[in-house]
């Protein structure tokens, strides 16, 4: 068992992948995913290859402690394809490698390979189990099918996966979120993410005001969640994340940290240092710059030393390990919001759903003092 | 002979001198207009309409903000046509007009009668003595009722309806015989050419080149360029830098003798050293006395005037010296709210005042501005026997010190066509104002006389008087002294932290209605904070009104990955920036813009 929260090891490199396909489209995603443009999967593992290999020969890229392979739908790939985009990551013995897949995709053929290419953790895509609730999130799969996975998980003796839950969908019910989180926790998943269903610009959702959740609801079902994960054993890993002991995922943990992590395709976001860069948007653009060997970042951002560390304190902020005490001095308006303890202010569970705004009191220490 | 500018003084049985009083559209400036092209002196192809209104906000609104005078020569006679402003903030300067003329054209629309303001200006000329010439105006219209109108005028002023005029100022027919009448019937000025000088001051102008251009009316004696004037009032003493007339172009001449009229330019910076009513002298040879009724002007509605953008407080203040140099009558000092951070409270000879003086700063210095809600001067008599005047609710002391609060009266007069006068008597009867007299001025229309709170006529009260009569009932009103009430001051209490911008005085029967509202409008305005803050209304330390913003329960970032991190971190880069502009009430973190919108709805 490991000791919780996890030890910083500022060190740890993680490698991220972004896969952009999926069968449909939530209409709460606003992440860069495309519906129409599986013709082009063959040429963007082909495209994700280059640039990695391209990266490891310029020594940018060190053998990874973790590798999160996301979306998008990864499980839109042919597992061979994916398995040759996993060989090409340069990992450390022991390495953590998660794949997001959707409930359909995962089979005990699919999950055959994974294993075989050295995937120790899958994060299935339940987000709910009521169909009304399934439909009301424009998702097309039923909770028979999440059984059915998580089913193949266990068989397939994956040592880690975790199950996506949303909450706060119009047509959910408070009950229909208790018997949710139920019907998860009888699964037995070793990790849990329950994310408040947000309202992202230019999606569908956004354009229908009629479902938009409201924050008072949705503090009430995490609040919820919160008890009924704690009592079932699990931990508060991070704002949406309870784990049981050991099963934390890595990769996440390296980014709330404020470690370092590249990421390869479309979209994908790197951190190193202050040094910030994202890549191209569109898969084809990608795709075209990879082959005429160009570059294919489109923006970089380099951060002052003042906002690298309130970052990394915000981060730090959304996990158990908090900030300093010396970051977020004890006061009137933060009680009840925070907890002091060993030198380390933590947000309660009140203080979790307000976040953002305790963030906006925590002072940056001097140059020279701790931030983590 | 065409030049309106002879070399010496005019001979006085030449000169007639007159007024215009008439409502607003009734047709004054299109009069003018006429007139001046009638009298050869506008060259036709330079006139344009309302030529003597000078500011663009006088033509847009057409109305008439500062006074004119004109001197045009018509058969034999010199006439000088002096221009009154058209509104009752105005009145006081309305009245030194009329001081200048032995006259006054009264004009009316011949569709819609005589309205209160025409005929409280008509009836303070016949109090200076002038000869009323009376005419009907656009009775080319098909609405046009000459016949009721006049019957109406002679009802109410005693002018007989044969003696009154008939004319369409916009065709021009009955212009000529209406200056035939204005030379018949209006006796020339009288003066002393022998005497000391005494002119009259009836409008003074801030010109940018000149300084201060003021029109004079001369009463006795002559008034000559290049000698050394002495101000009675003001106590100044300056060189008569130049004499002239308007024709209307400005033309110097070397002196002007008694009953003429022209406008004069003494090195003087700022028109509160040559205000209106202001006697001038010879300081060689002075007067020994003063020409009757001079008055100070005092300011009757004060609200807060603040800069949106706090940064141009400097620009604010800038604009109000200058625009100071040409309205003597607005007053304003330093003031600092806490919600608003630092403005100017202003002072105004009324509601219509106190917008053109806002509008003008908007327009012509281009600066975004907050007004706090109009408010009038309390006198506050303390329990030490004591008086203070109190124009600003947050200056009021602690109740236990105060003996009473007395407020500022109006009389007003209304003139209403009948049908309405039901809802005209509900509407001044809920403004707590005093039924004084009522009266038939013909079976159509209706005469009422209130005694009524200022306060409760700064307030939308003519908005409604216009809604409520389909826009036909006509209003005007003097200062009538104070009145004991039972006042009291509602405070708006933030976090239990009292609000200054919203502190106001009222009748202690509206003062739940107004704690309710405005504690409703800013819990809709305050966003949530992390605690459940009251907003509450008070009188003293009693509440009369509560509402809670409920305390914020959750405001965070669901998802944190990869981009996400970025984006996060701008995001509350940005909120600590919004964090930096907000106003701290006590605990309570409230975004100005809050405060601007709860005060603007009050505007609206």
């Amino acid at each position: 068992m490991s000791e919780w929260p996890l030890p910083v090891d500022p060190e740890a490199l993680g490698v991220y992948v972004h896969v952009p396909f999926c069968r449909r489209r939530c209409d709460y995603c606003a992440f860069a995913t495309y519906v129409d443009r599986d013709h082009l999967m063959a040429d963007y593992v082909g495209a994700l290859r280059r640039e990695l290999a391209a990266a490891l020969d310029a020594g940018r890229l060190q053998p990874a402690r973790a590798v999160y392979v996301g979306g998008g739908t990864p499980s839109r790939l042919a597992a061979e394809e994916l398995a040759s985009v996993l060989a090409a990551i340069p990992r450390q013995p022991g390495a953590e490698v998660s794949v997001e897949c959707n409930p359909e995709d995962v089979t005990p053929a699919r999950l055959a390979v994974y294993r075989q290419a050295g995937v120790t953790r899958v994060s299935l895509g339940a987000q709910a189990v009521a169909p009304h609730v399934l439909a009301s999130l424009g998702r097309h799969h039923r909770f028979e099918e999440v059984v059915a996975a998580a089913e193949a998980l266990r068989e397939a003796g994956l040592a880690s996966w975790n199950l996506d839950l949303i909450f706060g969908a119009a047509a959910e019910t408070d009950r229909d979120w208790v018997r949710a989180l139920e019907a998860a926790l009888e699964l037995e998943p070793p990790h849990v993410s329950a994310y408040a269903l947000t309202v992202e610009p230019g999606t569908p959702l956004a354009a229908d005001p009629t479902r938009h959740p409201d924050d008072d609801v949705q503090a009430r079902r995490y609040r919820v969640a919160d008890a009924i994960l704690s009592a079932a054993g699990y931990r508060w890993e991070e704002i949406s994340n309870w784990a049981m002991p050991g099963h934390h995922c890595l990769y996440n943990n390296i980014t709330w940290w404020g470690g370092d992590y590249l990421g390869f395709g479309a979209a994908a976001h790197s951190h190193r240092g202050r040094a910030r860069w994202w890549n191209v948007r569109r898969p084809e653009r990608y795709i075209a710059l990879v082959g005429a060997g160009a570059p294919v970042v489109a923006g970089s951002e380099t951060l002052t030393e003042a906002q690298r560390a309130f970052e990394t304190l915000s981060l730090s902020l959304r996990t158990p390990r908090g900030v300093p005490a010396a970051a977020l001095p004890p006061s009137e308006e933060l009680a009840g919001l925070v907890e002091w303890a060993d030198g380390r202010a933590v947000l309660t569970v009140a203080g979790r759903l307000l976040a953002s705004d305790v963030s906006l009191r925590v002072q940056i220490p001097g140059s020279g003092a701790p931030v983590r | 002979m065409t030049s309106a500018a002879p070399p010496g003084p005019v001979a006085t049985e030449r000169i007639r001198n007159f007024s215009i009083i008439s409502h607003v559209d009734h047709g004054k400036s299109t009069l003018s207009d006429r007139i001046l092209e009638l009298t050869g002196a506008v060259d036709p192809r330079l006139m344009r309409e309302q030529f003597l209104d000078s500011m663009d906000l006088e033509r847009e609104r057409g109305i008439t903000i500062k006074a004119q005078n004109v001197r045009v020569r018509y058969r034999d006679y010199v006439l000088h046509l002096i221009d009154t402003p058209g509104h009752v903030d105005f009145g006081y300067e309305v009245s030194r007009s009329l001081a200048a003329c032995e006259g006054a054209v009264l004009l009316v629309d011949a569709s819609q009668g005589i309205q209160a303001q025409t005929l409280a200006n008509c009836y303070q000329a016949m109090e200076h003595n002038l000869e009323i010439v009376a005419v009907l105006n656009k009775i080319d219209l098909p609405a046009a009722d000459p016949e009721r109108c006049a019957a109406e005028i002679e009802q109410v002023l005693g002018i007989p309806r044969e003696e009154v005029l008939r004319i369409s100022a916009k065709t021009g027919e009955g212009v000529e015989a209406l200056l035939d009448a204005v030379v018949a019937r209006i006796p020339p000025p009288v003066g002393d050419p022998e005497a000391a000088l005494r002119a009259l001051i009836f409008d003074s102008a801030y010109d940018q080149y000149r300084g201060v251009v003021s029109s004079v009316r001369v009463v006795d004696g002559t008034i000559r360029a290049g000698e050394r004037l002495l101000f009675m009032q003001a106590g100044g003493v300056y060189e008569a830098e130049e004499l002239g007339v308007r024709t209307p172009e400005a033309r110097p001449v070397e002196a002007l003798g008694p009953g003429e009229v022209g406008y004069l330019i003494a090195g003087i910076k700022d028109v509160g050293s040559a205000r209106s009513g202001e006697t001038v002298t010879s300081a060689q040879r002075p007067a020994t006395e003063a020409l009757p009724g001079y008055r100070d002007p005092k300011p009757m509605v004060f609200c807060g005037l603040y800069p949106m953008d706090g940064d141009r407080l400097p620009e604010l203040r800038d604009a109000l010296d200058r625009l100071k140099l040409n309205d003597a009558s607005f007053t304003y000092e330093p003031e600092s709210s806490h919600a608003l951070g630092f403005g100017f409270r202003c002072g105004f000879l009324g509601l219509l005042h106190m917008e053109i003086v806002r509008e003008r700063l908007e327009r012509e210095f281009d600066l975004s501005l907050v007004a706090t809600a109009p408010s009038v001067a309390y006198r506050v008599w303390l329990t030490d026997g004591t008086a203070l005047d109190i124009d600003n609710p947050t200056d009021l002391p602690d109740q236990s010190r105060i003996e009473r609060i007395e407020e500022p009266m109006l009389a007003a007069t209304i003139l209403t066509p009948a049908e309405h006068t039901g809802t005209v008597m509900e509407l001044c009867q809920r403004r707590r104002g005093e039924l004084q007299k009522m009266e038939y001025l013909s079976p159509e229309r209706v005469e009422l006389a209130y005694r009524i709170p200022l306060a409760e006529v700064v307030v939308d009260f003519f908005d409604q008087l216009k809604s409520r009569t389909k826009g036909y009932a006509s209003l005007d009103y003097e200062p009538a002294g104070y009145e004991a009430a039972n006042l009291v001051r509602v405070e708006i209490l933030i976090n239990h932290v009292p609000v200054d911008a919203f502190s106001t005085i009222v009748h202690r029967s509206q003062a739940e209605a107004y704690g309710r509202r405005m504690a409703e409008r800013l819990r809709q305005m305050i966003p949530r904070q992390l605690f459940d803050v009251p907003i509450q209304a008070a009188i003293g330390g009693r509440i009369i009104a509560r509402e809670t913003v409920k305390a914020k329960r959750k405001d965070v970032l669901a998802k944190c990955y990869g981009g996400d991190v970025t984006r996060k971190r701008k995001l509350l880069e940005r909120q600590k920036e919004g964090k930096k502009r907000m106003k701290s009430i006590g605990r309570v973190e409230v975004p100005q813009e809050a405060f601007i919108s709860a005060l603007r709805m009050d505007e609206g």
